[in-house]
């Protein structure tokens, strides 16, 4: 957790709409909101975990964020070196060269890792595209540094992505996104396809990492017991918007947005004895390129009124760095999970 | 026929079903390969009652999926299974049949697979046939194993849907797969599985690909369905939440074999197995949140190099060398129903 909070990341307003065309003519016919005005702020060495149900624009947001996406409206300032940098505005040998500042490690490390390069040669990819070394013996320092980091033997650097098991793959993306020194990395799902025992390790060496390098992580995953572990705050998406955002334990223990208590509620706990007691949710996440009136979560919501059907909610601070955007958080007393009362003994 | 084979004709020790539907004893598989023959399925006993959820928890490699494969005779040509092992079921007629002597194709099989055992899996897009409508699919089922009229298929076909919580059947049973959403495709594909009223549904990491709340109200419609169609059910996931919350008895395989067995809160809460224990350990808890993980040392080995012996000893903190990396150990009990292969145990 980082003593003081510097801002790294701010993100404000940011859109992402896709046009759906459809006809002969390829006639934009309207827009998927994927992302939909969305604003939070990332602070230098912390780790911000961003959860929601798929669709709810959650990889986008990381993504764009990366100007993997081109967003459509919005802003992302990245704070390095002292100074504030639009990542928004960026074009060409800019953009390119702003890249090396951040980086991202995907789910699927079958996927991700080119079968024909070498480890040596996947990790050092990002550090020869950016111009960052000026001769080969550079490029081995500083990828056999980064392999030992990852805890990755030297022999492993001859060899072809192929003869890894999952972990080993998902270390090899890792040292990849760490090689160019980046400043944040968004960590999409990336421990998601991994055995229970391998996931717990890449997660301590993601921890360890941070402590090492402060490094800051924008950790998106659908496993909510993995986010409450790795991340200090986090966010929570409903149809392209976040719902609610808090430090890990006051969201965990006492969320104060409806859609965040049902998700809490759904989480199988590992314990027979403790049945669930899931909120279920009306029917399945809306269409969003015609997403609800009023507030999103409206048709779903169990605690609906009628203000809630046609005013928006404001986002409003409602404990120390707990914001939340439902007219009711206020009156509301919702249930959350685990926390030292909870615990067994 | 061949459905008069009897519970003693091939089964090793004579034993009978003893009430359970199904019984798998020391099931064992091979895959050949161009590197030779691999152990993917080593020892396995199994046993699934009626009414109730058996849960075979493992990681990548541990043969759950194979295991239950072989009781629909769905392996592929390189698979072997060992002339020792035995699957005895209980077929609706209340005769017992030797799954491993029927041949896979065959008439028999053809009846059992689908109408009397049937199966879901993790990716229902994989399972439907993206040409077909839904309807079709269900109807398909019915029909190959019943004698009904179409329009007396299609009318079970929508009361099915309805039943699985999809809303508006009589809509949803013209439409094709790619309309449904994730969640509504997995409840369909349940609707395909119990068409026939199976009494054994083989669930293989059904909930894996879902999101949480849908893969709560997922683990909610098989509680119910199985309460009030009486099925057994065998559940296969790596997720140890989802065990706690949907199983009343648990294996937990590592490599082919079998660590340890019990009720589920022998199995989660008086763990005695190494691995079980790491296991439990290794996994995010809500209670403790930003403490450092429980990592289980090593990685998986590959079915190609099983370790001898006990095959966790080479991962396992409280391995003796030179007696794990010797022999399986043998089956200590706790309870009648809690048993545990760890030699820490042996002989106490």
């Amino acid at each position: 957790m980082p003593a003081e909070h510097h801002p790294l990341l701010e993100v404000e307003n940011l859109k992402v709409y896709f046009p759906i065309r459809a006809g002969w003519l390829g006639r934009v016919h309207g827009h998927v909101k994927a992302v939909d005005g969305v604003s939070f702020t990332i602070h230098k060495g912390e780790t911000l975990g961003l959860v929601g149900e798929s669709g709810s624009g959650k990889t986008t947001t990381g993504r764009s964020i990366l100007r993997a996406i081109p967003p459509t409206e919005g802003r992302v300032t990245f704070h390095v070196n002292g100074q504030a940098v639009d990542v928004t505005g960026l074009r060409g040998r800019e953009l390119r060269n702003f890249r090396r500042h951040m980086q991202m490690i995907f789910q699927d490390p079958y996927s991700s890792l080119n079968p024909r390069m070498t480890v040596r040669d996947i990790i050092a990819e990002p550090l020869v595209a950016n111009g960052m070394v000026r001769n080969k013996r550079e490029v081995d320092e500083r990828v056999r540094e980064t392999a030992a980091l990852c805890q990755l033997s030297l022999e492993h650097l001859r060899r072809f992505p192929h003869a890894f098991s999952g972990g080993q793959r998902q270390r090899i993306g890792i040292a990849r996104a760490l090689v160019a020194n980046p400043e944040f990395i968004v960590c999409d799902e990336t421990v998601s396809a991994l055995d229970v025992s391998i996931q717990a390790e890449i997660l301590n060496l993601l921890m360890d990492l941070q402590e090492q390098l402060g490094v800051t992580y924008l950790f998106i995953a659908h496993d909510l017991s993995v986010v409450a572990h790795i991340s200090d705050r986090v966010a929570v998406m409903y149809l392209g918007q976040i719902v609610e955002l808090a430090p890990t334990k006051s969201l965990f223990y006492t969320p104060k947005h409806p859609y965040t208590e049902a998700l809490l509620s759904a989480i199988p706990e590992v314990d027979p004895d403790q049945t669930m007691r899931h909120i279920p949710l009306e029917g399945e996440i809306p269409n969003p390129a015609n997403p609800p009136a009023g507030c999103r979560f409206h048709t779903r919501c169990p605690y609906v009124a009628d203000i809630c059907r046609s005013q928006v909610p404001a986002w409003q601070e409602v404990a120390p760095e707990h914001f939340v955007a439902c007219h009711f958080a206020e009156e509301l007393t919702l249930t959350g999970v685990g926390g030292p009362q909870n615990a067994s003994a | 026929m061949r459905n008069s084979i009897g519970t003693s004709e091939t089964s090793m020790n004579g034993t009978s079903l003893d009430g359970a539907l199904l019984k798998v004893e020391n099931l064992r598989i091979a895959f050949r390969t161009d590197e030779g023959q691999i152990q993917a399925v080593d020892g396995v006993d199994l046993t699934a009652q009626t009414g109730r959820t058996l849960g075979i928890v493992g990681e990548s490699g541990s043969g759950k999926s194979v295991s239950t494969h072989a009781i629909m005779r769905l392996l592929p040509g390189t698979a072997v299974i060992h002339p020792d092992s035995s699957i005895q079921f209980r077929r609706k007629d209340g005769t017992v049949v030797e799954i491993t002597q029927l041949a896979p194709t065959g008439r028999e099989m053809r009846a059992i697979r689908g109408g009397e055992i049937a199966m879901i899996f993790q990716e229902p897009m994989a399972t439907f046939s993206p040409v077909y409508t839904i309807g079709n699919h269900i109807m398909e089922a019915i029909l190959a194993h019943e004698e009904v009229s179409k329009q007396e298929a299609r009318e079970r076909a929508i009361h099915l849907l309805d039943r699985v919580g999809i809303a508006n059947p009589s809509r949803r049973v013209d439409q094709y797969p790619f309309e449904l959403s994730g969640g509504m495709r997995q409840r369909a594909m349940i609707a395909v599985a119990l068409s026939a009223n199976p009494s054994l549904l083989i669930a293989d990491e059904p909930t894996t690909a879902l999101d949480v709340t849908i893969q709560a109200q997922i683990l909610a419609l098989m509680r119910e369905l199985q309460e009030e169609m009486g099925m057994a059910i065998l559940f296969i996931t790596h997720d140890l939440g989802v065990i706690s919350q949907i199983a009343h008895d648990v294996v937990v395989m590592y490599l082919g074999q079998i660590m340890e067995r019990g009720t589920v809160r022998e199995v989660i809460k008086e763990a005695k197995h190494p691995y079980t224990q790491n296991l439990l350990q290794a996994i995010p808890r809500l209670e403790s949140l930003g403490q450092r993980l429980h990592a289980i040392g090593g990685r998986i080995p590959s079915p190609m190099e099983r370790p001898p012996g006990c095959p966790f000893h080479t991962r396992c903190p409280q391995a003796m060398p030179g007696v794990c990396d010797k022999a399986f150990p043998e089956t200590t009990h706790f309870s009648p129903t809690h048993e545990v292969n760890c030699f820490l145990y042996e002989g106490s």
